[in-house]
């Protein structure tokens, strides 16, 4: 590494004695890291201070790396759960004559006809209706306050609960003979429920909308899709068709098995609509890959201009310091000179100790990148997910850039003249 | 300077000198018509024509005023500088066209270094600091501390080894820097105003471990203004303006 003429280093160990009586200069590599070894811990602190910025420039890019991968993986997780299960059928816009209608070609037994598709879990019609009048669950007035509420009111199929993955908190929810009698039940929201005081079925409680009654058989907990069902108030397709002259359901949703929802999106409007299929829009979720590179593109391009920056400033501040530490050693390395060290060792010297120290910096930061990214993750319960060449690459990466920084110091160093160093009395 | 220089006799002299090297047994330095000219407008002359053959066991004590000349001696004898004349000979070894890292071999192994301001490492003990000076020789580590810790012991200062500089008095200092030159047995033990940083009681001691180290045999040149530690050596030579005098013995 330090001596560069390695054939005559091999002649030097055949003949140990050369018979013009030199012993040449040499610098062993176990003395180059013992010497670097006792420049660097001899002022750990300042050691550790000129180490910071390589150390925080490391930190931040496997950090954001680590976090980038990360959350990237998450997002496409999140998305396997809730969204990528998820198909919404909707008619499209049309425009008639002056006026842009909705035409819907939506059967009413929507949910029957894609539940024998292979790959549907549950699928259910939903369709907000317009009831004259405000909801109320007491036909008294009350003068100190209002007790009527202007609450949306949805004609849903039975099957609908399910592909909202909705949850019951008392009673039940529409079952085929409802619909298909037109029965004039309701399943509430839970804000809805609220508002209304409805708290229990088992007494059978009624709702007033407008001038229709209903009997609520079910109250609803919470739902994982259209959060509107909260604050609504169901009422079964029957009742609407026959009552409200609804005349198609305005949207179909849909629960499918992971990785079906590209071919029931295909699928979806020739069920539904086999005479006029275009006349349907099925919204599918997007597909996972591409979620996973945009996110990641985004985050990366941002974060490593950034880590990039901190790295620049670190390896300034290693050869700023390290050049500092050349003029304070000045004597020394006369003395080193004069010990019989050549150019070439006191710049072997001097560059060693910045790459190490770069070293070591890379590998603290990496460290702390490391467990910034296992925090962030156990804060929001994520998988941390790091990419294996990271964390062996890193520390070399900090080898790199304190060697490019201290190749300016050491180059100082070895053109000290020993004659003024050893003159300079430190 | 008006005045012309005289025509080029050195170089007569190198031109007409038999080219075979006398015989240098015992002979430690061999300064032969050696000069340094220092570039500038006009060219600074610091050393003319000097010669000087220092023999093993000898105890030479160079004086002169400072910007005399003497400094420039120092590196050239110590090999951190070379003539832009003449030969220097080190143990019979032509100096002129050898490579820096030869060089600096040879003042690794056959030059022991003493400066005015003794040049320890603040934050190494005093046997680190003397075992600094086999880094750059081919031996091997084993035995690095046992012999750092004999050069120690034979400047006095056995019961010092593992402390820092920094607690060391001056005198103990110069002491470590004497005993760091000293390890590997070099053939000149070089020394640079060796009592300029100390006062006349701890000078006297230095001195004293000279005239030790003299009588062991030890070939000793000494750099100094002061009269008094030149009358310790055995032979005196004057630097007044680049010319080299010497006293009779």
């Amino acid at each position: 590494m330090i001596d560069l003429e390695p054939e005559q280093e091999m002649s030097e160990a055949e003949f140990p004695t050369e018979t013009s009586g030199l012993t040449r200069s040499h610098f062993s590599a176990r003395d180059l890291l013992s010497e670097a070894t006792v420049a660097l811990t001899a002022r750990p602190a300042r050691t550790l201070l000129t180490a910071l910025g390589t150390i925080l420039g490391v930190a931040a890019l496997v950090a954001t790396l680590g976090l980038a991968k990360t959350a990237g993986n998450q997002v496409v997780s999140r998305f396997n759960e809730l969204e990528a299960t998820r198909v919404v059928v909707e008619p499209q816009n049309r425009t008639q004559g002056r006026n842009n209608v909705q035409v819907s070609v939506i059967p009413f037994d929507a949910g029957d006809r894609l539940e024998r598709l292979n790959g549907v879990v549950a699928a259910g019609t939903k369709s907000e209706v317009a009831i004259q009048g405000l909801a109320r669950s007491v036909p008294v007035v009350d003068p100190l306050g209002s007790n009527e509420f202007q609450i949306p009111v949805f004609a849903v199929s039975p099957g609908l609960f399910d592909a909202v993955r909705a949850d019951i908190e008392t009673g039940r929810v529409f079952d085929e003979g409802h619909n298909e009698r037109g029965d004039n039940v309701v399943v509430l929201g839970p804000a809805a429920a609220r508002r209304l005081n409805v708290t229990r079925v088992d007494n059978s409680p009624a709702i007033f909308v407008g001038n229709e009654t209903f009997a609520v058989i079910g109250i609803l907990r919470d739902v994982e899709r259209e959060p509107d069902l909260l604050n609504g108030i169901m009422i079964v397709d029957g009742y609407a068709r026959e009552r409200l002259a609804l005349n198609a359901p305005a949207e179909v949703h849909v629960e499918v098995d992971v990785g079906a929802a590209e071919l029931i999106g295909t699928q979806a409007a020739i069920a539904l609509a086999p005479d006029s299929p275009d006349q349907l829009r099925v919204s599918t979720p997007p597909s996972p890959r591409a979620v996973r590179s945009s996110v990641q593109n985004d985050l990366n391009s941002l974060f490593l201009i950034l880590g990039g920056v901190s790295l620049l400033v670190g390896a300034i501040g290693i050869a700023n310091v390290t050049l500092v530490s050349v003029l304070e050693r000045t004597g020394e390395i006369g003395l080193r000179r004069a010990l019989g060290a050549t150019r070439r060792h006191v710049a072997a010297q001097f560059l060693f100790e910045s790459g190490a120290l770069g070293a070591l910096a890379g590998l603290i930061g990496t460290s702390v990148g490391i467990l910034t990214v296992v925090a962030v993750s156990a804060t929001k319960s994520w998988t941390p997910v790091l990419d294996s060449w990271l964390p062996l690459g890193a520390p070399v990466l900090g080898a790199i850039i304190g060697l490019v920084a201290g190749t300016y110091p050491a180059w100082k160093a070895s053109a000290t003249e020993p004659i003024s160093a050893l003159r300079s009395g430190t | 300077m008006t005045t012309v220089p005289p025509p080029p006799l050195a170089e007569n002299a190198v031109a007409t000198a038999p080219p075979t090297i006398p015989s240098s047994e015992g002979i430690v330095v061999e300064l032969d018509n050696v000069s340094r000219e220092f570039p500038g407008n006009p060219p600074v002359r610091a050393l003319d024509g000097a010669n000087l053959r220092i023999h093993e066991g000898d105890y030479v004590a160079i004086i002169g005023p400072s910007g005399s000349g003497k400094s420039t001696l120092l590196h050239l004898l110590g090999l951190l500088d070379q003539p832009t004349d003449g030969v220097y000979r080190l143990d019979g070894i032509d100096t002129r066209d050898l490579s820096e890292r030869d060089r600096a071999g040879l003042r690794s192994s056959r030059i022991g270094f003493v400066f005015q301001s003794f040049h320890l490492l603040g934050h190494r003990t005093t046997v680190e600091n003397v075992m600094l000076s086999e880094v750059y020789r081919p031996d091997s580590r084993a035995g690095r501390r046992e012999r750092a810790e004999s050069a120690l012991i034979q400047v006095g200062l056995s019961h010092r080894l593992d402390a820092f500089p920094t607690t060391l008095s001056g005198g103990e200092r110069q002491r470590v820097a004497v005993a760091r030159a000293l390890v590997g047995k070099p053939s000149l033990l070089l020394a640079d105003e060796p009592t300029g940083n100390l006062d006349s009681v701890t000078s006297a001691q230095i001195l004293d471990l000279f005239d030790e180290l003299h009588d062991g045999g030890l070939t000793l040149a000494v750099i100094t203004h002061d009269e008094d530690v030149s009358e310790r050596a055995q032979r005196r030579v004057r630097i007044n303006d680049g010319q080299m005098t010497e006293d009779p013995a």
